[in-house]
C-alpha cells in the first residue's frame, strides 16, 4: 500500500489516538509539575473600644484572581513527586534516622499513602495473576473433557464473571460477603463470632479483593486457553498414550509446550489489567484498608474542595513508569525478534 | 479431546464433573442470588437478624403483602432517574460502537496491507496505549476539558471512549484482516478499483464476523465503563454504572441500597442476553490475537 493511501486510511484513528491518548499523557506530565495555589492571606486590623487586634484572614478576592490568571497553579518542579503523599523522600530519611529497628522503619514507610498503595497494587498483581492462569487452565482442561453437546451453556456460565463491569461484579459479591449477606452471616455462625466482618479486618479485605480478582479474571484465561487447546495436534498426544504416558505427563510435555506462547500473552494482559485495579475497591467499600495507585488518582480527582490536579498527575506519571517497567521485557523481546526477522 | 485411545477412569470423570459444577456455582450463583434478592425489600436481602429471611421473604410479606415486590425497580427507574441513565448509556454505546468501527476498520485495513516498518511500530504503540490505565488518561483530560468548557457533556465522553477503545479495536481487526487473502483486493486493484473501493466493495462484505466481534467489544467497553463516565460526565448526564455507584451513598448522604440492587440487575440483564446471543463472536474475539500470534 502506498504511503499516501496508508496515511489517509490511518488518519482518523491515528488522530483520535494522538489527541486523546498521546496528548493527555503529555498533559498529565505538565500538570504534575504544578501545584494548586496557596490561599492569599492578609492581615486585618480590627479596632474596638478595648484595643486593636490583628487577625489573619483569607483574601478571597486575590485568591480567586490568582486562580483565574494561572489556572494550572504555581510551578512546583519535582516538588509534588517528593512530597509526603508521593515519594516522601524527606519522611523516609527521617524514619531511617529515628527508628531503632528495620522492621519499625518498614512499618513507618508502608504507612505513607503512596507506598501503601504501591504495596497493595503489587500484592494484588502477585497473587491474582498466577492464580488466574492456574484456575483458567484447569477450567479449560476440564471443560474440554465434557461432551461437546453441553459445552455451550457451560461456557456461557463460565464467562459471566468476566463480562460484567468490575464495579457490578464486586458489588454483587460484596452484598453476599457483607455481614448482612448470605455468606457473611453464615461465616459468623460458623466461626461463632458475631462481630466477624470482612470490613473490620485489613487482611480479610485484602483476601476478599484478591479472591474477587481471581473470580473476575479467570474466565478470560479460560477462554484463551480453551481456544488454544482446540489447536493441540492429536498425533503426538496419541503417540504419547501408546507409549504409556500418564495424563499428567501428557499435559506437562505436550499440551503445555504447545500453548506456551498463549500463556505469556494471558500473563501479560492480566498483569496489565491487574496493575490498574481500582473499581473493586469502590465496590467493596474498602477504601479504609486497601488503596491502589489508581484509587489514589481517583481520590485526588474527586476531592471535594479543590481538585488536586498536580497530585493526581504525579501519581499518574509514576503509574505509567510502573507500566513501562512491566512492559519493558516484552517490548525488548519484540524488538529483538523484529530486528532478526528483517 | 475425544479420541478412542484416551480412556478416562471413573474417579477422574467424577472429579471432573464435581469440579465443573462447583466452578459454575461460584461463577453464576452471585448473579442468581442478586436477581432473586432484587425482588425483596431491604430488610430481607440485607437482613441483620437472619439471612434466611431473604428466602422466606418475611419482611417483604409484612411490608408489601406479597412474597415478591418490584418496588425497588419502579422506584429506581422513576424516582432514582435510572431511565435517564439508561438513555444516556444507549446514546453513548451507540455512537461509540459506530464511530469505533468506522475508524477501526479503515485503520486496521491499512495496517494489515502495509509492508512498511512503521506499520509494526504503530501496532507496538497501540499496545502501549492499551496498557495505559484509564484513570491516568482521565487525570490528563480533566484540566484541559475544564478550560475548554467541554466537560460534563455526552459528546466529549463519546470521543474519549472511542479513542481509548481504538488500540484494542485496531489489534482485533488487524488480526481479522490478516486472515482475508491479499489476492482478493489485489485483483480488484488490477481491475481498476481504488484502494477505498476495494476496501468498501470487496473486503468489507467478507469481514462481517470480524466487525461484529469488534463491535461487541466496543459495546462492552462503552456499556461497562466507570472510570471515564464517572469523572467526565456531570450528574445529569451520568450513564448506568456511575449511577449505580451514586445509589450506594457516601459519607454525606445515605444511598438506597435496594435501588442499587435492582439497577445492577437491570444493567446486567441486557448484557447477558447479548453475550448469550453472540457467544461465538465474543470467544473468537478474545482469542483472535492470542492463538494466531
Amino acid at each position: 500500500m502506498p504511503n499516501k493511501t496508508f496515511f489517509w486510511f490511518f488518519l482518523p484513528t491515528g488522530l483520535a489516538m494522538i489527541l486523546f491518548i498521546g496528548l493527555p499523557i503529555i498533559s498529565t506530565g505538565i500538570q504534575s509539575f504544578y501545584a494548586q495555589h496557596d490561599q492569599v492571606v492578609k492581615e486585618v486590623k480590627k479596632c474596638d473600644p478595648f484595643g486593636c487586634t490583628v487577625s489573619i484572614v483569607v483574601d478571597q478576592e486575590k485568591t480567586s484572581k490568582i486562580r483565574e490568571e494561572k489556572p494550572l497553579g504555581k510551578f512546583n518542579g519535582f516538588g509534588t513527586y517528593v512530597d509526603r503523599n508521593h515519594l516522601a523522600i524527606e519522611e523516609i530519611g527521617k524514619f531511617w534516622n529515628e527508628t531503632n529497628s528495620f522492621e519499625e522503619f518498614v512499618d513507618q514507610v508502608t504507612n505513607l499513602p503512596f507506598y501503601k498503595a504501591l504495596i497493595f497494587t503489587l500484592t494484588y498483581c502477585l497473587f491474582v495473576t498466577p492464580n488466574v492462569l492456574l484456575l483458567g487452565f484447569i477450567i479449560a482442561l476440564s471443560l474440554n473433557a465434557v461432551t461437546r453437546r453441553i459445552r455451550g451453556p457451560l461456557i456461557f456460565g463460565t464467562i459471566l464473571p468476566m463480562i460484567v463491569t468490575p464495579l457490578v461484579g464486586s458489588l454483587v459479591l460484596f452484598w453476599m460477603i457483607d455481614a448482612e449477606g448470605i455468606i457473611g452471616a453464615n461465616l459468623q455462625m460458623l466461626m461463632d463470632d458475631p462481630y466477624l466482618s470482612l470490613k473490620s479486618s485489613k487482611t480479610l479485605t485484602w483476601i476478599t479483593i484478591i479472591i474477587y480478582g481471581i473470580w473476575h479474571h479467570s474466565p478470560f484465561a479460560f477462554v484463551v486457553f480453551y481456544a488454544a487447546l482446540q489447536t493441540v495436534p492429536q498425533e503426538p498426544v496419541e503417540a504419547a498414550i501408546i507409549d504409556g504416558a500418564s495424563r499428567w505427563q501428557r499435559v506437562r510435555h505436550i499440551v503445555l509446550p504447545h500453548i506456551y506462547p498463549v500463556v505469556t500473552f494471558v500473563a501479560l494482559i492480566s498483569l496489565m489489567d491487574n496493575f490498574r485495579v481500582f473499581e473493586p475497591i469502590i465496590g467493596f467499600s474498602a477504601e479504609g484498608s486497601a488503596q491502589s495507585l489508581s484509587w489514589l488518582i481517583y481520590d485526588n480527582l474527586v476531592n471535594e474542595e479543590v481538585i488536586l490536579f498536580g497530585s493526581a498527575a504525579a501519581t499518574s506519571m509514576m503509574t505509567i513508569v510502573g507500566i513501562a517497567i512491566l512492559l519493558a521485557p516484552v517490548l525488548i523481546r519484540t524488538w529483538k525478534e523484529f530486528r532478526t526477522a528483517r | 479431546m475425544e479420541y478412542g485411545l484416551d480412556k478416562r477412569s471413573n474417579a477422574l470423570k467424577i472429579f471432573n464433573t464435581t469440579f465443573i459444577i462447583v466452578w459454575l456455582l461460584v461463577a453464576c450463583f452471585p448473579f442468581i442470588w442478586t436477581f432473586w434478592g432484587s425482588f425483596k425489600v431491604r430488610a430481607d436481602f440485607f437482613s441483620r437478624a437472619d439471612w434466611w429471611y431473604a428466602i422466606t421473604a418475611f419482611n417483604t410479606l409484612l411490608e408489601t403483602g406479597g412474597k415478591f415486590t418490584t418496588d425497588a425497580y419502579s422506584q429506581a427507574w422513576t424516582e432514582g432517574e435510572f431511565w435517564k441513565a439508561s438513555r444516556n448509556t444507549v446514546i453513548v454505546t451507540f455512537f461509540v460502537v459506530t464511530i469505533s468501527l468506522f475508524l477501526g476498520t479503515l485503520g486496521a485495513y491499512a495496517l494489515s496491507r502495509s509492508t512498511r516498518n512503521y506499520a509494526f511500530w504503530i501496532l507496538i504503540a497501540a499496545l502501549i496505549f492499551r496498557a495505559m490505565p484509564h484513570i491516568t488518561l482521565v487525570s490528563g483530560y480533566l484540566f484541559p476539558f475544564f478550560q475548554l468548557q467541554i466537560w460534563g457533556i455526552l459528546p466529549t465522553t463519546i470521543v474519549v471512549l472511542v479513542a481509548i477503545n481504538q488500540p484494542f479495536t485496531l489489534w482485533l481487526l488487524y488480526s481479522f484482516f490478516k486472515t482475508v487473502p491479499k489476492e482478493l483486493d489485489e485483483s480488484a486493484l488490477i481491475d481498476g478499483c481504488s484502494y477505498f473501493q476495494a476496501f468498501r466493495h470487496i473486503i468489507m462484505p467478507v469481514m462481517w464476523p470480524g466487525v461484529i466481534t469488534a463491535g461487541l467489544f466496543s459495546l462492552m467497553l462503552a456499556y461497562n465503563d466507570f472510570t471515564v463516565t464517572a469523572l467526565l460526565l456531570n450528574q445529569e448526564n451520568h450513564t448506568m454504572v456511575p449511577k449505580i455507584q451514586s445509589y450506594l451513598g457516601t459519607n454525606q448522604h445515605e444511598g438506597n441500597l435496594m435501588w442499587a440492587v435492582s439497577a445492577v440487575v437491570s444493567a446486567t440483564a441486557p448484557l447477558f442476553m447479548l453475550v448469550m446471543f453472540f457467544q461465538r463472536q465474543v470467544i473468537s474475539g478474545l482469542t483472535a490475537g492470542a492463538v494466531k500470534g
